[in-house]
């Protein structure tokens, strides 16, 4: 039998459909499963402080050890004291994010503009 | 320090009497074996002679998020700031208990560490989100600035709005790079220190008054 892995690209639209929890469970089962999900739009702080929370509470002994994670550094944020004073300025743009399990996602090389991964079967 | 810090100093001791402000909550963040602990130790030892927690080169040391009330800093000029200072847990996306058992540890104690460090994680989320004024983000200044865990914690910390200095430890050692610090996070001031052998720590005093005073 071919051993491969599964990956699931999920489009800016989808993640734009789902809340912040159905995104974070979406997420965390695909990744249980032992699979590699690619978000065309990556989380929000809030949402990336919330994964944080419940991938600890998911992880076992001998079992889920918990997730990779990789995105691109958050762009220069520009806008001025208005925008900033308007919220325009504050919330980072989230960018192409990838995430899997630990023992089978492995970051190789990043950079500010490149992100190069190692990705093995179970 | 110029007028424009003055002014907001003055401003901000106004408003902290006006509004009876409790005094703030600053926590020490950062991925596990920064220098946390040192850092809280050492800024408790040198302004109350006392110590917060043990450290550790084993990860995880730290599970359990340590606040120590009423830390008075000051500097030469008569500045100073009255903070509680919130030793958190390393942060990190994963936990393996294997992680302990190759220090040596017996696989019960290994599963146990794991268990107590993942609600040590979980823990020290909730602090950020709940109850800190202000952080100290801690690096390791002979790693790669641009991990994951790093860049996410400074987004979650830049979209509460809290104020962050950045501290680049461990500088005593031959690989330390301060510089791809502050090239990696140019947004936030970056303080090169030696947590462990005090380098720099009055430099970050001195910072830590004119930003959470």
């Amino acid at each position: 039998m071919i051993q491969g892995v599964q990956l699931d690209l999920i489009s800016e639209e989808r993640l734009a459909r789902l809340t912040s929890m159905e995104k974070i469970r979406l997420i965390l089962d695909e990744v249980m499963a032992g699979n590699i999900v690619v978000l065309e739009k990556g989380l929000t702080p809030e949402e990336s402080s919330r994964l944080i929370e419940m991938t600890m509470m998911e992880i076992s002994p001998d079992g889920f050890a918990g997730i990779e994670m990789e995105t691109y550094p958050a762009r220069a944020q520009g806008g001025g004291l208005l925008a900033r004073l308007f919220g325009g300025g504050r919330e980072s743009p989230s960018r192409l994010t990838v995430i899997g399990p630990a023992n089978q996602l492995k970051m190789l090389r990043k950079e500010r503009d490149l992100i190069s991964a190692w990705v093995s079967s179970r | 320090m110029d007028i424009l810090t003055k002014a907001r100093k003055r401003l901000s001791r106004f408003l902290r009497v006006f509004f009876k402000k409790k005094r703030s909550r600053i926590g020490i963040y950062g991925p596990p074996n920064a220098g946390k602990t040192t850092l809280a130790n050492r800024i408790v030892r040198d302004w109350t002679g006392d110590a917060l927690g043990p450290v550790s080169e084993i990860p995880h040391e730290t599970r359990r998020a340590r606040r120590r009330e009423g830390v008075t800093i000051s500097n030469g000029n008569g500045d100073s700031i009255v903070i509680d200072i919130v030793d958190t847990p390393g942060v990190t996306t994963k936990i393996d208990y294997h992680e302990f058992t190759e220090y040596g540890i017996e696989k019960e104690e290994a599963v146990k560490r794991a268990r107590e460090a993942t609600e040590g994680v979980a823990e020290a989320m909730h602090w950020l989100r709940e109850d800190i004024d202000g952080v100290i983000y801690m690096l390791d200044a002979t790693l790669d600035p641009f991990q994951q865990v790093n860049i996410m914690m400074v987004g979650i910390i830049e979209s509460r709005d809290l104020p962050v200095i950045i501290v680049a430890n461990k500088i005593d050692l031959p690989d330390a790079s301060p510089g791809r610090i502050k090239s990696a996070f140019p947004q936030h001031p970056v303080i090169p220190i030696s947590g462990l052998e005090g380098t720099n720590v009055d430099d970050l005093y001195e910072k830590m008054i004119e930003f959470f005073g």
